[in-house]
């Protein structure tokens, strides 16, 4: 099949769920109110309450969610050939997590822009709270650990990228200099850094940096580890206006100008997938296709940590309920094209399926890897770049991505051990919270050995605890419907699907750690199930009381049917 | 509004939008420092500059009772001032 074809076919598939289907539930099943006092407009206070246009809030949304995961799933999920994930990532996107993601921005919008955590506390139960905790941890732990390994693999498979690479901060400090010391214009400070850091990505492809194969006894990658924990603790401490700020902001940049590069060039070079569409010779080890396919592809199908984001900041910044549908779902629909790119890059941009199974030697071996060098092979046959740039290109937006994503993480991790600290009356200074958050990940990463491989194995788990997240949205978003008497198949089904293809699927890896004698996965993977299962008996219990007619929503009921104005 | 003027305002909230929180953040905790330095002398910390600060010391008294809620103590620690009882 032509990936031209299949690019049309996705988009199109996609756009019309957009169109249509989000429509339907837009006026159906969550019934959005463009007259509904938003809390943005309800406690305005400048800081974190702020009505905000729902163009720019959809690019603070879709920058916030977009990370290196749905790059890093499709490019390991597609050993199972293209057609899966690409079924996975168009009908998940339409079906699950645009409806998740909006749902999560209505659920908070209706309780004055709550979390996601404290919104478990009201309609699933206190259990509910302490178990949301308990996953955010895993989430965060399992995100700095996975994203180290995956940048350490690229700049050792891709050494031009190591100078864009770090060269990205150097021109994220300076940007943030320009801005706040010296008061440049933003338009032209960003014409500039978007320009430095593709001249850093000219010269990187020049001057490949490689480290020695083992450095005081570690290999490479090990190294590359370290150093990466080490720079992620100081620029969570630094002042955010000084490389935070920039960074993410020159990142949401070239996320845009990346994925405008991708599907060009997909539509100028015309390649055929040389992957199979089911790949029946899968590689030995390689797990079923059900269900691990449903975890190892999170984000870009449906992904729990969207909806920490939505009803985190974008919920406290929604002018209209109505801007929900743009923001919420169709910032799904942008991480569903992203997740699209990988899949068509991964499968069609090698020369023929020897190369492809040559990749895809074993399962987690293809991974960002594949991407960067088939996106390559695209790029240089859309677009004329040399396969090496075109590699470097790619290599970069991965990085850089997965780096934005680890030094939020590792920031975020700290305030979670600082408030752990409260809760147990102890005051946890900055430097050290940082220091635990950063030595817990380290101690992760290299739980299965030096070569940091525990950061890749604990993937699936991380897919199956984001999934988790998800599920545990989904329950409190039934249980709204359910409070205020509408219909709530369309969010109970993708509910049952996914929670059911996270429990096998942390079943089948359980008895696959215990055959390799891995005990720290085991026991990871034994808190998640038992946090799986207790989602499950909490979501169905909330739901069997509200089915009852326990704690409708009266007050948010009425709420709703109040104007701006004043008016009923 | 041109739109060249609404993409730049679109440019700067994309900017500075994500990191609001953490600016007021700082910017309290350096209002908090500037006030106990303020309030140094008040509080029986000698204070060489407090010829400087005394002057301050009206402008401040306004946002007594917001700083000393916010450092967690219930009541005025002036002895002179007491803005809640």
């Amino acid at each position: 099949m032509n990936s031209v074809l299949l690019a049309v076919i996705g988009v199109a598939m996609i756009l019309a769920g957009y169109v249509l289907y989000s429509k339907y539930l837009a006026n159906r099943i969550y019934r959005l109110e463009p007259n509904f006092t938003t809390p943005s407009h309800e406690l305005t206070d400048g800081v974190d309450y702020v009505p905000t246009n729902k163009y720019v809030l959809w690019g603070h949304h879709f920058t916030s969610v977009a990370g290196a995961a749905p790059i890093v799933g499709p490019a390991v999920a597609v050993i199972w050939g293209w057609l899966p994930a690409f079924l996975w990532v168009t009908l998940g996107t339409i079906f699950m997590a645009g409806m998740h993601d909006m749902g999560a921005l209505w659920a908070s919008v209706r309780n004055k822009g709550k979390s996601i955590g404290a919104l478990s506390e009201r309609y699933i139960g206190a259990r509910g709270a302490n178990l949301f905790l308990v996953v955010i941890f895993l989430l965060l732990l399992m995100v700095n650990a996975a994203f180290a390994v995956v940048i350490a693999n690229l700049l050792i498979s891709t050494p031009t990228a190591v100078i864009p690479t770090w060269g990205a901060i150097v021109v994220a400090l300076l940007i943030g200099q320009a801005i706040y010391r010296f008061t440049w214009n933003l338009a032209a400070v960003s014409v500039i850094g978007v320009v430095a850091l593709y001249t850093l990505i000219l010269i990187g492809n020049q001057f490949p940096i490689s480290l020695p194969e083992t450095v005081m006894g570690m290999p490479d990658n090990a190294v590359w580890i370290i150093i990466l924990f080490v720079y992620a603790g100081i620029a969570s401490i630094l002042p955010v206006w000084l490389l935070l700020q920039p960074r993410d902001y020159i990142n949401g940049l070239q996320l845009f100008i990346g994925l405008g590069l991708l599907y060009g060039s997909v539509l100028l070079a015309g390649r055929d997938m040389v992957a199979p569409a089911f790949n029946s010779n899968v590689p030995e080890g390689t797990p079923s296709l059900i269900p691990l396919l449903f975890v190892t592809i999170a984000c870009g199908a449906i992904s729990g940590f969207h909806g920490m984001v939505a009803s985190g900041t974008s919920s406290k910044q929604l002018d209209k309920e109505t801007d929900a549908r743009f923001v919420g779902y169709f910032g799904a629909v942008g991480e569903g094209l992203l997740a699209l790119g990988a899949i068509i890059a991964t499968t069609a941009g090698f020369r023929t399926l020897a190369d492809w199974e040559s990749v895809y030697s074993a399962f987690n071996e293809g991974g960002v890897t594949a991407f960067v060098d088939g996106g390559g092979s695209i790029m240089n046959a859309g677009l004329g770049l040399p396969t090496s740039l075109s590699a470097t290109v790619l290599a970069t937006m991965a990085v850089l991505f997965a780096a934005t994503t680890m030094d939020t993480g590792v920031r975020l991790q700290r305030f979670v051990v600082q408030e752990a600290g409260d809760a147990m009356r102890m005051t946890v200074g900055k430097g050290t919270a940082t220091i635990i958050a950063v030595a817990v990940a380290l101690g992760l990463t290299f739980g299965a050995g030096l070569d940091g491989s525990g950061g890749l194995l604990i993937w699936p788990l991380f897919g199956t605890t984001n999934q988790l997240m998800a599920g545990l949205t989904l329950g409190i978003i039934a249980v709204m419907l359910l409070r205020r008497k509408r219909t709530i198949v369309p969010v109970v089904l993708p509910m049952v699907f996914l929670l059911a293809m996270t429990v096998y699927a942390l079943f089948v890896q359980l008895g696959t750690f215990y055959r390799d004698s891995n005990w720290l996965l085991l026991v990871l993977d034994l808190i998640i199930l038992v946090a799986a299962v207790w989602v499950i008996v909490e979501s169905v219990g909330a739901m069997n009381r509200a089915r009852q007619g326990e704690g409708a929503d009266d007050e948010e009921v009425e709420r709703a049917s109040i104007s701006r104005d004043g008016s009923s | 509004m041109t739109w060249f003027a609404r993409f730049s305002a679109g440019l700067k909230e994309f900017y500075y939008g994500p990191y609001r929180q953490a600016f007021a953040r700082a910017k309290q905790e350096e209002d908090d420092l500037f006030m106990m330095l303020v309030l140094s002398e008040a509080l029986g910390v000698p204070n060489p500059a407090s010829y400087y600060t005394a002057e301050l010391l009206p402008v401040m008294y306004d946002r007594v009772h917001e700083w000393h809620t916010r450092m967690g103590l219930d009541r005025s620690p002036l002895d002179q001032f007491s803005c809640c009882c």
